[in-house]
């Protein structure tokens, strides 16, 4: 059953994560708008992670604001997230796809068919009754991606999907974020992979030591980088 | 030799005195396991998942209870149970009953504290998920206690060899009673003590060959579990 109302877009205004003295995040004001995949970028520590399970809701700001369609406090209705490390459920693909339609109160008279719907779309049909922690990590990738779009999101957030994944594997899991979001989901992924971020981004936005460095449109980011850190990232050179 | 013969003997054709015995034994320790779990492991699994002041001292204590003397809760039971005990109107002193809350007693805190180390692992593993799906704490609870089933197997095990191995507390409060209350264990003590070595041995096999059935029955559920299940 669809939540009401949309959780896009994201604004994020002069938001901080503290940890004792560390600033995981530290002021960082940027609007997450809907369209084509917003894609963040940075070296590790940049505060990429952080800054998805903000906006999942999973980490309160300790200063600033965080709003989804202009409400704070939202529950996570409209959102889901992938992690970089998905836990699979003890039980089998299918399973683990019917206990997230469950958690999101999907019509239950749907969710053998949505089950097979989404286990289609991410390449696993077949697979229904294999133990999911028996599946490849490619393909537990594939069935994270399957249980977060059993929510039926219009804002999901992917922490390096394709960390550790051959290309094979890297392609598959593209191909279903672009066909996803080609069904006006909006999509926030984080990835180390520069290629990646031109094939995948709508913008990009490049995260250094918890601040938000640059965030642009993904042409205009990679032809007309404005700071010297993205001219740097850009060229290959390491931010630390 | 010849002791070890007619113990044999005594199992092989079923003597029915010794079967009473060992049917008795496994109806206590059982029923006694089934609520150790029915308490245990709900209370292990809100340890693991509740945060309040004073939880870390609760742990303590529960880890301390699994290292409880038998004879002690036998005394506890005991004096609870006797006519002029707070409970002594029900009458159970000296009755299967007054075994099975002994043992109950004995075999909770250890499946309630092998369940919240079991529980806790898997939440750390689960807790970012479950929470980005917004899974209320009560079907949290359910989850984590239903995927760990397989691993619960090992503190039911623990439990029921906690409870079919002991002497002091069923003898205190059941009183080793011929036909009533006598249950291997308590059995085997006695006839050792009389010289009755045959019955001891036969007992003593007997129950060797139950625990080892069981673990190996539960070892095989597991496997069998973790194979279709993950």
């Amino acid at each position: 059953m669809r939540a009401p109302s949309s959780d896009v877009p994201v604004e994020f205004e002069d938001v901080s994560v503290l940890v004792g003295p560390l600033a995981l995040l530290d002021g960082i004001t940027m609007r997450i708008a809907p369209g084509a995949p917003t894609v963040l970028i940075g070296p590790n520590g940049a505060g990429k992670t952080t800054l998805l399970r903000v906006a999942m809701g999973l980490i309160a700001p300790s200063r600033g604001r965080v709003t989804w369609a202009g409400r704070g406090n939202a529950p996570p209705g409209r959102r889901a997230i992938v992690f970089q490390r998905p836990a699979m459920l003890r039980r089998s693909a299918a399973a683990n796809i019917r206990y997230a339609l469950a958690a999101a109160a999907a019509p239950r008279a749907t969710r053998s068919e949505r089950i097979a719907d989404l286990l289609a779309l991410v390449g696993l049909s077949g697979l229904e009754r294999r133990p999911a922690r028996r599946l490849s990590g490619g393909e537990q990738q594939r069935l994270a991606l399957a249980r977060a779009l059993a929510r039926d999101p219009d804002l999901l957030l992917l922490d390096e999907p394709t960390a550790s994944l051959d290309p094979a594997a890297t392609k598959a899991i593209e191909d279903i974020v672009h066909s996803v979001a080609a069904r006006g989901v909006k999509v926030v992924m984080s990835t180390h992979d520069l290629g990646q971020a031109r094939r995948m981004g709508g913008d990009v936005a490049l995260l250094h030591r918890g601040r938000l460095i640059e965030h642009a449109p993904v042409t205009e980011f990679f032809a007309m980088p404005k700071t010297e850190e993205a001219k740097r990232f850009i060229a290959g050179e390491l931010l630390v | 030799m010849d002791t070890d013969a007619s113990a044999l003997h005594l199992v092989l054709t079923g003597d029915p005195g010794l079967y009473a015995i060992v049917l008795l034994s496994l109806v206590v320790s059982l029923t006694a396991l089934a609520f150790a779990a029915l308490i245990g492991i709900p209370l292990g699994a809100a340890l693991a998942l509740v945060r309040f002041p004073g939880r870390e001292v609760v742990i303590v204590v529960l880890n301390a209870l699994m290292g409880l003397p038998p004879v002690v809760i036998g005394l506890a039971v005991f004096l609870l149970l006797s006519r002029s005990g707070p409970l002594g109107s029900w009458g159970l002193l000296f009755t299967p009953q007054a075994m099975i809350i002994a043992q109950t007693i004995m075999v909770a805190p250890i499946i309630a504290a092998l369940t919240r180390q079991t529980i806790e692992d898997l939440w750390a593993e689960y807790r970012d998920e479950l929470t980005a799906m917004n899974v209320g704490p009560t079907l949290r609870i359910a989850t984590l206690i239903w995927d760990a089933r397989f691993s619960l197997v090992t503190a039911l095990l623990a439990g029921f060899g906690r409870a079919a191995a002991e002497v002091g507390a069923i003898i205190i409060v059941g009183g080793n009673i011929d036909g009533f209350t006598r249950t291997m264990t308590t059995a085997i003590a006695l006839e050792t003590s009389k010289g009755d070595l045959s019955l001891a041995i036969g007992l003593g096999m007997v129950l060797l060959a139950i625990i080892v059935v069981i673990n190996a029955f539960a070892w095989g559920a597991r496997r069998l579990g973790e194979h279709f299940a993950g």
